[in-house]
C-alpha cells in the first residue's frame, strides 16, 4: 500500500483508476443529462452516471483517506492540498461572479436600456414601449412569452432566518475546529453535528421558499430576469450548500469513528474553508438578490 | 548532482507500469505530457481536415462542395477544435513534460489530478465530434453558431447538439481547471531549494501566470453555458430581451473569459520564445525581470479589454474608448518582449537549428498578428474591419504563426530530452521553410480581402475576392500536408533508427535544470532535489 518513491522527500501515488473511472462517470451522467432534457423526462443512463460520481467520490476519497491513515503525507504534499483546495475556491468563486454579472448588467444595463435610458430611446420605442425598467423586474418586456412574478420573495422573512443559521452555522463549526485542535472529540462531535443540522436547517428553509415562490407568488426560472437571475444564484448557492454539508456530514462520520489528530486534519480545514466560503456567497446573495 | 542522475539509470526501482494500464492509470507526468501531445496532435489532424474542406468550398466563388448550412458546422468545431483540443492541450503537455524538470521537481504536485485532467478531453470531444459525426449520417446538425457561440444563434436557434456541446465545455473547464491547479501547486511547492521565483525558467514563469489566467476565467466560461443551457431548457431569459435579458450579455461573459483565454494560448509561447533564443544566441537572456513583469501586466491588462470584441454591438461611446485604450495599453509589454527577444540575440552567438527557426519566425509572424491587433483595437477603424477576413488574418496570425509555432518550436528544441534522440534537422528545415511559406501564402491574403470587405463565415463571395482567396486556398492545402512532414520526423525519432542520440545537454547553448538529467528523461525527473545555486 505503501506508495512513496525510493526517497524519503517526495510523495507520489501509485496509478490509479480513478481518473478514468471519473470520465466514465461524467461522461455517461452528461449523456443521461441531455438525453433526459431532450426527452422530457428521466431516462436510465441519468441515474445510473450519477451513482458512477457516488462510487468514484468513495472510492477516490476513500483511497486518499487511507493513505492519509497510513501517514504517507508529508508536509509537502499537505501544503500542495492546500493550494489545490484554496484555488478551487477561488473558481468556484469565479463561477458565482459570472452569475453576479449577470445579475448586475441585467439590473444596471439590460434592463434600463430597455427601458429607453442612454443612448436608447428608439429601442424603447420600437421594441417595447409599454416596459417600464424598474427592478425587480414584475412585468417583462414580453410578458405574455414571460409572466412576471406576482411577488417576490422579501429579504425580511425566511432570507433573513437563513442568513443567521448560515452565520452561526460558520460560528459552530469554528468550534469545532478549535476543540479538534485542542483534542477535545466530544465537543468536535457535537458541534460539528451542529453545523450539519444547521445546513439541514437551511436546505429545508431554502426548499420551502421555492415552493412557496413556485406555488404562491408566481416566481420562477420562467418568469424572466429576475426569476432567472434569482434562481440561478440562489439554485447554485443551495447545490453548494448540499455539498457542503455532505462534506461535513463524512467529516462527521469520521469524527466519530476517531480520524483525525489535533495536528493532522487538513480533510476538515478543507471543508471549513468550503463551508466558510458558501457563507460569504450567501451574504452576497443576501445583500444582492433579496435585499437591495 | 551526478550522482543524483546515476540513480535513475537503473529502471528496476522505477516499477515502470506496462501495457494500456500504464496510460490509463498513469501518475506520472511524462506518460501524462505524452498523452496530451499525441492527443493535441490528432486533434490538429482532424481540425486542419476540417480547415481543408472550407478552403476547398472558399477556392472559387458559388457552392461547389458543402452546403452553407454545413460550413457553419465545419467553421464552429474548426475554432472549437483548434483552440480548445489542439492549442491548450499541447500546452498543458509541454508543461507536464517541462515544469517539474525545469524546476527540479520529481513529478507534479498532485498527479491523480493531472491524469484526470488529461482523461476528461477524450471524453469532452468524443460528445463534441461526435455531433459532427451525427451530421454527416444525416441526423441532425452539429453546433454551427461559430467557436463563440453568440446568443441567440445558440439558444434560441442551436440545433439539439448544442446541449452536447454545453456539457462538452463543462468537462473542458473542469480539466483546464484541474490542470492549472495542479501546475500552481508545483510551481509553488515542489521547486528544488536555492529555486527562487526570480529564478525559474521564463516558461515556467510565464505558465504560472497563465495558470492563474484559466483558474479565473474558465468558471465564467461554465457560467455562460450554464445560462445558455437554462435559457435552452429551463425558460430562463438572461440572453432574451423579450424576458428582460440581453443578448449582449451572452457577448460580455463570453468575452471576459474569452480574452483572457487568447492570452492563455499565447503566453506559454512566450515563455517556450524565451527559452529558444537564449540557448541558440548563446547568451543569457536580456531583461529576464522586465520580461516577468510584462508578462504579469499582459496577464493583468487581459481582464479588462474584453469589450474590445463588441465594438459594435451599440456599447456607449464612454466605454468603448476606454475599451480601446486600455486595448492599445497592451502593445507596451507585447513590445518589451519583442525588444527582448531581440536584444538577446542582438551581438550572440547565432545558430539557426529548427527550434530557433521557428522562434524567429514566431518574431516576426506574432508582431504582424499583433499589429494587425493594434489596428482592430481602433474604435472607428474596427466599425469597418469588424467580421471580415481581415479578423481571420489577424488571429490565425497570432494562433498560428504564434501559438502553434511556439508549440512547433518547442517540440523540436525539447524532443532529444524527451526520447534520447536528436530529431532528423534536414526533415526539420524542410518543415519549417515549406510551412512557413505556405502560411503566410494562406493568410496574408486575408488582410486584402478582409479590408476589402468580405465577411467571415460565409461559403460564398463576391468575384472580386476570387484570385486572392484561390491563393489562400493553395497555401492552405500546401501548410497542411506540410504538418506530415512534423508527424514523420516525430515518428521517426522516437523510433531512434538512423538517428544521433541526443547528449545530456543537448544543445551548447542549453542551460536549466532540465538539461543536467540524462536523454532520454528518466521516469522520475528528480528523485532527489537538485540544489539551485
Amino acid at each position: 500500500m505503501s506508495s512513496t518513491t525510493n526517497h524519503d522527500v517526495y510523495f507520489i501515488p501509485e496509478p490509479s483508476k480513478w481518473p478514468v473511472v471519473g470520465t466514465i462517470a461524467l461522461t455517461t451522467s452528461v449523456i443521461g443529462a441531455v438525453t433526459s432534457i431532450h426527452a422530457g423526462s428521466i431516462n436510465l443512463i441519468l441515474p445510473v452516471g450519477l451513482l458512477m460520481i457516488a462510487y468514484l467520490f468513495f472510492g477516490w476519497f476513500g483511497a486518499v483517506i487511507k493513505e492519509s491513515m497510513a501517514d504517507n503525507y508529508n508536509a509537502q504534499v499537505d501544503k500542495s492540498f492546500r493550494i489545490g483546495m484554496l484555488w478551487f475556491i477561488f473558481s468556484e468563486v469565479m463561477f458565482f461572479a459570472a452569475f453576479f454579472g449577470a445579475l448586475f448588467y441585467a439590473r444596471t444595463i439590460a434592463v434600463q436600456w430597455l427601458g429607453g435610458s442612454s443612448n436608447n430611446a428608439m429601442t424603447h420605442e420600437l421594441l417595447w414601449p409599454a416596459f417600464e425598467a424598474v427592478w425587480p423586474v414584475m412585468t417583462n418586456p414580453d410578458n405574455a412569452k414571460f409572466v412576471g412574478p406576482t411577488e417576490i420573495i422579501p429579504a425580511t422573512g425566511l432570507p433573513a432566518w437563513n442568513t443567521a443559521i448560515l452565520l452561526a452555522s460558520s460560528v459552530t463549526v469554528t468550534i469545532a475546529h478549535h476543540a479538534l485542535r485542542a483534542n477535545h472529540r466530544k465537543p468536535l462531535i457535537l458541534w460539528l453535528a451542529a453545523t450539519v443540522l444547521l445546513g439541514c436547517i437551511f436546505l429545508v428553509l431554502q426548499a420551502e421558499e421555492y415552493i412557496h415562490a413556485y406555488t404562491e407568488l408566481g416566481l420562477t426560472m420562467g418568469s424572466g430576469i429576475y426569476g432567472s437571475t434569482f434562481f440561478m444564484l440562489t439554485g447554485f448557492h443551495g447545490f453548494h450548500v448540499t455539498m457542503g454539508t455532505t462534506m461535513l456530514f463524512i467529516m462527521l462520520i469520521r469524527a466519530i469513528k476517531g480520524h483525525f489528530t489535533a495536528e493532522k486534519h487538513f480533510a476538515f480545514e478543507a471543508v471549513a474553508w468550503y463551508w466558510h466560503f458558501v457563507d460569504v456567497v450567501w451574504l452576497g446573495l443576501f445583500i444582492f438578490v433579496y435585499w437591495l | 548532482m551526478s550522482a543524483v542522475i546515476e540513480e535513475h539509470h537503473d529502471d528496476h526501482h522505477d516499477h515502470k507500469p506496462t501495457g494500456i494500464g500504464r496510460w490509463l492509470f498513469s501518475t506520472n507526468h511524462k506518460d501524462i505530457g505524452t498523452m496530451y501531445l499525441w492527443f493535441s496532435f490528432t486533434m490538429l489532424f482532424v481540425g486542419g481536415a476540417l480547415a481543408l474542406v472550407i478552403r476547398a468550398e472558399l477556392f472559387e466563388p458559388g457552392l461547389q462542395f458543402v452546403e452553407p448550412e454545413f460550413f457553419n458546422q465545419l467553421t464552429t468545431l474548426h475554432g472549437l477544435i483548434m483552440v480548445f483540443g489542439v492549442i491548450m492541450p499541447a500546452f498543458v503537455g509541454l508543461a507536464n513534460w517541462m515544469v517539474p524538470m525545469m524546476i527540479g521537481a520529481p513529478d507534479m504536485a498532485l498527479p491523480r489530478m493531472n491524469n484526470w485532467s488529461f482523461w476528461l478531453l477524450p471524453g469532452a470531444f468524443g460528445l463534441l465530434i461526435s455531433s459532427l459525426i451525427m451530421s454527416l449520417m444525416g441526423m441532425g446538425s452539429a453546433p454551427n453558431f461559430g467557436w463563440t457561440f453568440y446568443a441567440p444563434l445558440s439558444t434560441t436557434y442551436g440545433p439539439d447538439s448544442t446541449d452536447f456541446f454545453i456539457f462538452s465545455v463543462h468537462m473542458m473547464g473542469i480539466s483546464s481547471i484541474m490542470g492549472a491547479i495542479n501546475i500552481i501547486a508545483t510551481i509553488i511547492n515542489m521547486r528544488a531549494p536555492g529555486m527562487t521565483y526570480m529564478k525559474m525558467p521564463i516558461f515556467v514563469w510565464t505558465w504560472f501566470i497563465t495558470a492563474y489566467l484559466l483558474i479565473a476565467v474558465m468558471p465564467v466560461l461554465a457560467g455562460v453555458v450554464t445560462m445558455m443551457l437554462t435559457d435552452r431548457n429551463f425558460g430562463t431569459s438572461f440572453f432574451s430581451a423579450a424576458g428582460g435579458g440581453d443578448p449582449v450579455l451572452f457577448q460580455h461573459v463570453f468575452w471576459f473569459f474569452g480574452h483572457p483565454e487568447v492570452y492563455i494560448m499565447i503566453l506559454p509561447s512566450f515563455g517556450i520564445i524565451s527559452q529558444i533564443v537564449p540557448t541558440f544566441s548563446r547568451k543569457k537572456i536580456f531583461g529576464y525581470s522586465s520580461m516577468v513583469y510584462a508578462t504579469s501586466s499582459i496577464a493583468f491588462l487581459s481582464f479588462i479589454v474584453w469589450a474590445h470584441h463588441m465594438f459594435t454591438t451599440g456599447m456607449p461611446v464612454q466605454a468603448e474608448l476606454f475599451f480601446m485604450y486600455a486595448t492599445m495599453l497592451i502593445a507596451v509589454p507585447t513590445g518589451v518582449k519583442v525588444f527582448n527577444w531581440v536584444s538577446t540575440m542582438w551581438k550572440g552567438s547565432l545558430t539557426f537549428e529548427t527550434p530557433m527557426l521557428f522562434a524567429i519566425a514566431f518574431i516576426f509572424l506574432f508582431t504582424i498578428g499583433g499589429f494587425t491587433g493594434l489596428m482592430l483595437s481602433i474604435v472607428p477603424a474596427d466599425f469597418q474591419y469588424h467580421d471580415t477576413y481581415f479578423v481571420v488574418a489577424h488571429f490565425h496570425y497570432v494562433l498560428v504563426t504564434g501559438a502553434l509555432y511556439g508549440i512547433f518550436a518547442a517540440v523540436y528544441f525539447w524532443i532529444p530530452k524527451w526520447t534520447g534522440n536528436m530529431y532528423d534537422e534536414g526533415l526539420g528545415k524542410l518543415h519549417f521553410w515549406v510551412s512557413t511559406i505556405s502560411v503566410n501564402v494562406l493568410f496574408f491574403p486575408m488582410h486584402f480581402v478582409g479590408l476589402a470587405g468580405m465577411p467571415r463565415r460565409i461559403p460564398d463571395y463576391n468575384m472580386q475576392f476570387a484570385e486572392f482567396n484561390a491563393i489562400a486556398s493553395v497555401g492552405a492545402f500546401v501548410f497542411g500536408f506540410a504538418q506530415l512532414i512534423l508527424l514523420y520526423n516525430v515518428i521517426k525519432t522516437i523510433r531512434g533508427k538512423n538517428t544521433v542520440k541526443a547528449t545530456d545537454q543537448v544543445w551548447e547553448g542549453a542551460e536549466g535544470l532540465e538539461w543536467t538529467l540524462p536523454s532520454p528523461a528518466p521516469f522520475h525527473s528528480f528523485t532527489t532535489p537538485p540544489t539551485v545555486k
